[in-house]
């Protein structure tokens, strides 16, 4: 829960958006969304199903380029100061400094340590020395470490899903993003592996900038800084968690967080 | 015993109605179906072994007519002399007349004699240069259509062509193998011919197999890769393909068969009805793929149309025929039947069982 300190001193931006829109094909998905999320600290995104939360989310890191006939067709969305969607910005790099955990856990069918290693890899790093201290340091942020030290080289899949979950985290922080985008990490978890992933994601948050999709009213209120509400494409609002589930401003925001839509 | 209950219990009786006629009348439709495919399967195999069995199978050790696997095919001759009659085979009638003396009047059938090993050599030569060609090509179209092409009319109307390329007779290829290999690269009917020829024959299989295979791949394998910084190349190198290769693996055993089991193709381009030299039996080593190069030395399947090109069936050609069947089978069908079972529990499906952490 945040510090409701009127005096705290004002969070640096990660990253702005400036009235965005976005297409699937001929249907609009976002509509003129502008939003500053702060660094180092956690904000959530929630609304109720096809609201949006997840394309945007995929906008950040440029996920949608993978989608046919999906673009942004108004507006700017600046990391550092630069706009990502410059024809000039290199999605791999891009892709290296925000990392995404999505909905559904999506290891590879290949060894713990591999799982681990692959972003490594995959900027040609080669020393074992480097890769298994990468791999110890992840393991143990997503504290996943002491489960699975014993059996680093045996397949993956043989993880429980909570323990999945935690492993595709571990392989996002391994090649050490600033900004970390997760989509419903916890939807298939029971209460005591969304509670480790909670706590995980509490102790990140000063390394990290975390932006989480999330359903549930109870993790946004208790988990995040911030807190964003969609609704049909729309941001309807955005500010303080302690504040919008308070005293909401939007009477649809209201509606939405004491249950009675969505 | 007999306190077993009068009356059928009517609760649960079985409602008198046409639907349970028509349920158990598909059965039986179904069932019979089933039955009469694997009678007439059966009756070809079983044909096939019996009578050709006798020929490969000796009561000696090592209990298998070794002659027949590793020796040439020969010219048959049927002769008697003093009273007994003789089946020799060409070499073996030379030394007999030589030892004893004369010339014995016998009558000869074309390649009823000898044995397969040149049609061995050759069927395996052939599939796995042009499986090698196929692969290659195949995969890595396969690859490009589905993974980088962007979907449009073109792209569907070569997914359409290709489609309908599997659908051109044999003979077609083999002509086409025939007008651009053998004659307008002036490769020769060669193995080379031969094997481009039947490459471009299974390419549709393998590339429709392989598209279908990586596009099972989930594609949360793909998402999470790009999204660790993976550039495409790398994430269809070790995450798309590990997955799909035991896919694309075994429905190219589909051209295996295809490729071992062609006729047309093979006589156009590669083997001459009668050749039997072997691939080691050239003056240069570069002569094994060159224009001047021998021709293949037939394969199981071209030795049917050599069959009924150089005999009328006879007794002793059909003696030898029958063998070469039981031998094809033997050789060729379940070995493929065995890779293909091998290939979908071993490599299938510890890949396949993936099921996001449900377990």
């Amino acid at each position: 829960m945040t510090d409701p300190n009127p005096n705290r001193p004002i969070p640096e931006t990660a990253v702005e958006v400036s009235s965005i829109d976005f297409y699937y094909g001929k249907t609009k998905a976002l509509d003129d969304i502008t939003l500053d999320i702060p660094k180092n600290q956690i904000t959530s995104l929630i609304g109720p199903s096809g609201c949006g939360k997840t394309t945007f989310i995929r906008c950040l890191n440029r996920m949608n380029d993978l989608i046919e006939g999906a673009q942004l067709t108004r507006g700017t969305i600046r990391i550092s100061g630069v706009d990502i969607y410059d024809k000039r910005v290199d999605v791999i790099e891009l892709r290296k400094k925000v990392g995404m955990v999505f909905q559904k856990s999506n290891p590879f069918p290949m060894s713990i340590y591999e799982n681990i290693a692959y972003g490594l890899r995959m900027q040609s790093i080669r020393k074992k020395t480097i890769i298994d201290e990468a791999v110890e340091r992840s393991l143990r942020n997503a504290a996943l470490w002491n489960e699975v030290k014993d059996r680093l080289h045996s397949n993956a899949l043989g993880l429980s899903g909570g323990q999945q979950q935690r492993l595709c985290i571990a392989r996002a922080l391994a090649i050490e993003p600033t900004i970390m985008l997760m989509d419903e990490p916890c939807s298939a978890l029971d209460p005591i592996a969304t509670a480790r992933v909670e706590e995980l994601l509490f102790n990140l948050k000063e390394n990290y900038t975390i932006v989480i999709v999330t359903h549930s009213m109870q993790q946004a209120a208790r988990l995040s800084d911030h807190t964003a509400f969609f609704y049909l494409g729309k941001l309807e609002e955005f500010g303080d968690t302690s504040k919008l589930f308070m005293n909401p401003g939007n009477p649809q925001t209201e509606a939405y967080i004491s249950g009675r839509f969505g | 015993m007999t306190t077993e209950p009068q009356e059928a219990p009517t609760f649960f009786a079985a409602e008198k109605n046409p639907i349970r006629k028509i349920e158990s009348a598909v059965l039986l439709l179904f069932r019979l179906c089933t039955w009469s495919i694997l009678i007439a399967a059966a009756a070809v195999f079983l044909t096939i072994l019996i009578k050709g069995l006798p020929i490969i199978i000796s009561s000696q050790f090592p209990f298998i007519n070794t002659d027949f696997l590793t020796q040439s095919p020969e010219t048959l001759h049927v002769f008697e002399h003093k009273g007994i009659s003789y089946e020799l085979a060409d070499s073996d009638f030379r030394a007999f007349q030589e030892k004893t003396g004369k010339t014995i009047p016998s009558a000869t059938y074309a390649h009823s004699g000898g044995g397969l090993f040149p049609a061995i050599i050759g069927t395996l030569l052939l599939v796995i240069g042009s499986m090698f060609i196929a692969l290659v090509f195949g995969v890595l179209s396969a690859i490009y259509l589905s993974e980088y092409s962007k979907p449009g009319k073109l792209i569907d109307f070569i997914r359409l062509s290709i489609l309908n390329l599997a659908g051109v007779p044999s003979i077609v290829f083999g002509l086409f193998g025939f007008g651009l290999f053998v004659i307008g690269l002036n490769w020769n009917v060669s193995l080379l011919s031969g094997w481009f020829t039947l490459a471009f024959m299974v390419l549709p299989i393998i590339i429709t197999a392989s598209e279908e295979s990586l596009k099972s791949v989930p594609q949360g394998f793909r998402e999470g890769s790009l999204a660790l910084g993976g550039s495409k190349w790398k994430t269809i190198r070790r995450v798309v393909l590990p997955y799909a290769l035991p896919g694309i693996l075994t429905s190219s055993i589909l051209g295996v068969a295809r490729v071992a089991g062609e006729t047309a193709p093979i006589m156009f381009t590669a083997a001459y009805a009668v050749r039997d030299s072997l691939p080691w039996e050239i003056e240069r080593w570069s002569d094994f793929l060159s224009k001047v190069s021998w021709p293949c030395p037939t394969t199981f399947t071209s030795l049917v149309p050599k069959f009924l090109k150089t005999n009328t069936p006879n007794v002793c050609s059909m003696e030898q025929h029958w063998c070469c069947w039981s031998s094809c089978s033997r050789l060729l069908l379940f070995p493929c039947c065995y890779a293909d079972i091998f290939a979908r529990e071993t490599l299938g499906n510890p890949l396949q069982t993936y099921n996001y952490g449900l377990k």
